[in-house]
């Protein structure tokens, strides 16, 4: 399966016009026809497609992701670089906005219909037609330019020396505006998903005999609705943690962050066909893991999903 | 100390100190920021070795770090302030050059610089591998080193030393020779950690977030730099410069990197200010580029009704906001030393432009068009998009239906320059202080295809590609002078192109930031005044 999302990546770039050479040309203001001669030859790109590619699999073989053209050092490093920035900005978004998302779900699903359940539920729709750049800038001009309250981008105050906790600290300030942004947005979607699931699991008649089990409201809301609502939701956190990996290229250039999304974005303007394959073969093998951590949860929450059942 | 003689003057004292040694690392802290400047920086070139790549996003770092031997200066002689070379001095017949070199200059790792650092710099790098250098230095022979602070360059070819003169800003940053010397040039680590003579160190690089130079306390002039640290923030939003200005988390923005529609609001905010001066010698030109292969195109006729369709005072008013002026031809107004007024210039007029569409005989068809054509808008800028916009809609008046391809950056180089398939394009070439650098390459002719912002339309004029390789090796400057100002009425006559208008950037700083755009080249150069008011 790597073997083909490397090949359709390497055959997508192909297919732009222009290669690296070309671009890094424009980036130096113009050159001769000699240098760019020159530099194909270093980089390999005067060589056919097919050798290129084989060139690719044979290094990847043996674990060696390349070299960047556009940034002139090894991709693997460049990965390694940027990769826990998106982690950590990703992760927390993704933790919180699957927290509250699914706790006012919950809240919106306990009694569909009512009057809290249609507030949430407008509040969350309008959330999420918010597009994330938008969100991203006025919320750092209302915070970090009119309030100064924190900082309007970077991740972390430049050279300051700091070190451990104050790091830390300093770390986790740079992210509450970022992480905000994308955590309202991810949370409007899993509020609606976890309301709407909670609304069918009401109808279905496990539900029918809890109550008349006559079990107190709170434990079917929890133990039985909320459980069930669940699944849908944790399938939605797998589909997730692959946009996530992408990182948000928004939101990463408008806070400055440097991370995956903006690495791949240059990958691409910069025609940098070893760094974009790098970040790809990187995001499928996270994917993967994510994914498998998914069906665990599922096995745990779903009593039915169980390794191997003979009943059917 | 025991109890007994802890008495309230011991006590006293103890506060004191105590009340000192909190009160000092504030102290402390308070002055270092006060004598940082954070700057915006939008790109992070890979190569940032300056005398290899002549580029102002390399420059507008590295000009801290690497010297060249003169700067541009708005009142020195020749419009140059000396840097690592005190004085220059061809010779009559135009075959050498004589630089007298600066005395007591250290390199950052504490070496002495020389003028076999200049030698080495000249004949492997700026000739052989520089973009810009191949040109300038093309018949460069041999550098003479009669002592360590005297270069005497040699040229194969007469070659004038205005267009030395005129480069040196550009093509001449000098590297060390001992770091240099008998390595791979193109990978050598120094490219990237650079080792130069100028007012401050490179001292940390994180890719992605910033910069640091800290100052360099051997600098050769006087009570020089100013300031203790310069760090440039890497911002790629554009937004984010703006916002971080107001937010005062940096101080200075160069480059434009705060958008020409933001600068309204912006100046209006207390302790901002917007500076328009300080790119006079980096003025960028939008131009027209012209696929002569194109029948229509090829007709004069066409190419001054074209011409004669743009309103340059609305491109100027409405898609530079007025940060731009009208051009006339491909010397821009802020080079006095070229500059020709008076060539053919082309009103804006559309009824004349139609009709020399009718006297060229493309008549409008039954839906009111004469024929269609194929636009593309150079992505790198904001105004070149915004203008193949309204060149869109400025054809369409005189019956020509232009079709927009917009693409990225590698794609729009590799269609237009090597792959010719444009009919019309939209470029922003720089206008480097002589035209010999990279104007007449936009219309001579016999350029091979890939070569970016050079003439790849097919133009082809004998007399043009006369002007020009005699002004490459004429060496009196003002005959020199005279064959430029020729060569402007012959482009502006026959059109190899249309100059539409000519633009230099917008520095926003805050008010503390003192002595900015004090030369012609400000953002690229050394910023070795440039001080903070607390």
């Amino acid at each position: 399966m790597l073997l083909i999302v490397v090949v359709l990546t390497f055959l997508l770039l192909e297919s732009a016009s222009g290669d690296a050479v070309d671009a890094y040309l424009l980036s130096i203001g113009g050159g001769d026809a000699t240098v760019a001669q020159s530099l194909r030859q270093a980089y390999g790109l005067d060589q056919s497609m097919l050798a290129r590619l084989w060139l690719y699999f044979s290094s990847l073989a043996t674990f060696d992701l390349g070299w960047s053209v556009a940034f002139g050092r090894p991709v693997l490093d460049l990965i390694l670089e940027r990769l826990p920035n998106t982690l950590l900005l990703m992760g927390s978004a993704t933790a919180i906005s699957f927290g509250f998302g699914s706790a006012l779900g919950i809240i919106a699903g306990a009694k569909p219909e009512s009057i809290r359940d249609r507030v949430l539920s407008t509040a969350s729709l309008i959330l999420y037609a918010i597009p994330s750049f938008w969100l991203g800038l006025v919320l750092s001009i209302v915070f970090a330019v009119q309030l100064r309250w924190l900082p309007t981008s970077g991740i972390e105050t430049i050279a300051s020396g700091k070190a451990g906790i104050a790091r830390a600290a300093d770390i986790a300030r740079h992210l509450i505006l970022p992480v905000g942004a994308l955590a309202l947005i991810y949370m409007a979607l899993f509020l609606r998903v976890m309301r709407s699931g909670m609304a069918e699991a009401w109808t279905l008649d496990f539900v029918l005999f809890a109550r008349s089990k006559g079990l107190s409201r709170s434990r079917i809301v929890l133990r039985h609705v909320a459980r069930n609502a669940l699944l849908p939701l944790v399938t939605m956190l797998g589909l997730q943690s692959a946009a996530m990996l992408g990182g948000s290229v928004v939101i990463e250039s408008i806070f400055a962050i440097p991370g995956f999304g903006r690495l791949a974005q240059e990958a691409v303007s910069g025609r940098d066909a070893p760094l974009l394959m790098g970040i790809i073969v990187v995001s499928a093998v996270l994917v993967v893991c994510v994914n498998l951590v998914i069906d665990l949860v599922y096995a745990a929450l779903d009593p039915r999903v169980g390794a191997s059942e003979p009943n059917s | 100390m025991t109890i007994a003689t802890l008495s309230r003057r011991t006590l006293l004292q103890a506060g004191g100190t105590l009340l000192a040694s909190t009160a000092l690392p504030t102290f402390a802290i308070a002055q270092g920021a006060g004598n940082r400047l954070i700057a915006a920086a939008d790109s992070e070139p890979k190569n940032l070795n300056p005398a290899i790549v002549a580029s102002n996003g390399v420059f507008f770092i590295a000009s801290k770090v690497v010297e060249p031997l003169a700067e541009a200066s708005f009142d020195g002689k020749d419009g140059l302030a000396p840097r690592l070379a005190t004085s220059w001095e061809g010779s009559a017949d135009g075959k050498s050059v004589t630089f007298k070199l600066r005395e007591g200059v250290k390199w950052h790792d504490g070496k002495p610089f020389t003028s076999a650092d200049v030698a080495y710099s000249a004949l492997n790098i700026w000739k052989p591998l520089q973009n810009l250098g191949r040109l300038v230095f093309a018949n460069l022979e041999a550098v003479d080193t009669p002592d360590a602070t005297t270069a005497v360059f040699k040229f194969s070819k007469p070659t004038p030393l205005q267009l030395i003169r005129n480069a040196l800003p550009v093509v001449s940053s000098v590297v060390p020779k001992h770091l240099y010397e008998g390595t791979d040039i193109a990978t050598n680590p120094a490219n990237v950690k650079l080792v130069g003579t100028g007012p401050f160190k490179l001292t940390e690089y994180k890719p992605g977030e910033y910069y640091r130079l800290t100052r360099n306390a051997d600098y050769w002039g006087k009570g020089e730099p100013k300031l203790d640290e310069i760090i440039f923030r890497v911002l790629p939003d554009r937004a984010g410069a703006g916002a971080a200005l107001e937010a005062e988390e940096i101080q200075l923005a160069a480059f434009s990197a705060v958008p020409l529609t933001d600068l309204a609001r912006i100046s209006k905010v207390p302790g901002i200010k917007v500076i328009s001066k300080g790119y006079e010698a980096l003025t960028y030109q939008l131009v027209i580029e012209i696929n002569h292969r194109r029948k229509e195109l090829a007709d004069l006729k066409v190419r001054q009704a074209i011409a004669h369709a743009i309103d340059k005072k609305f491109v100027v008013d409405t898609i530079f906001l007025g940060y731009a002026t009208a051009s006339t031809g491909p010397v821009p107004k802020n080079a006095p030393e070229f500059y020709d007024a008076s060539v053919p210039t082309y009103a804006f007029d559309t009824a004349k432009a139609n009709a020399l569409l009718d006297e060229a005989g493309y008549k409008k068809g039954a839906n009111g068009t004469r024929f269609s054509l194929k636009l593309r808008p150079a992505p790198y800028f904001n105004e070149t998009k915004q203008f193949g916009d309204y060149l869109r809609q400025a054809l369409a008046a005189i019956g020509i239906d232009a079709q927009l391809i917009n693409a990225d950056s590698a794609a729009h180089q590799k269609a237009v320059y090597t792959d010719h398939d444009f009919d019309l394009a939209i470029g922003p070439p720089v206008f480097r202080g002589d035209p010999a650098i990279s104007t007449t390459i936009l219309v001579r002719s016999g350029i091979p295809a890939g070569v970016p912002f050079s003439n790849q339309g097919g133009y082809e004029n004998k007399e043009l590609d006369g002007i020009i390789a005699k002004a490459a090796e004429t060496v009196d400057t003002s005959a020199r002078t005279e064959l430029y100002k020729q060569f402007q009425k012959i482009v502006a006559t026959d059109l190899p192109l249309i100059n539409v208008a000519e633009w230099g950037f917008i520095t926003v700083a805050r008010d503390t930031v003192q002595n900015v755009s004090n030369n012609p080249r400000w953002a690229v150069s050394n910023w070795s005044d440039t001080a903070l008011k607390s």
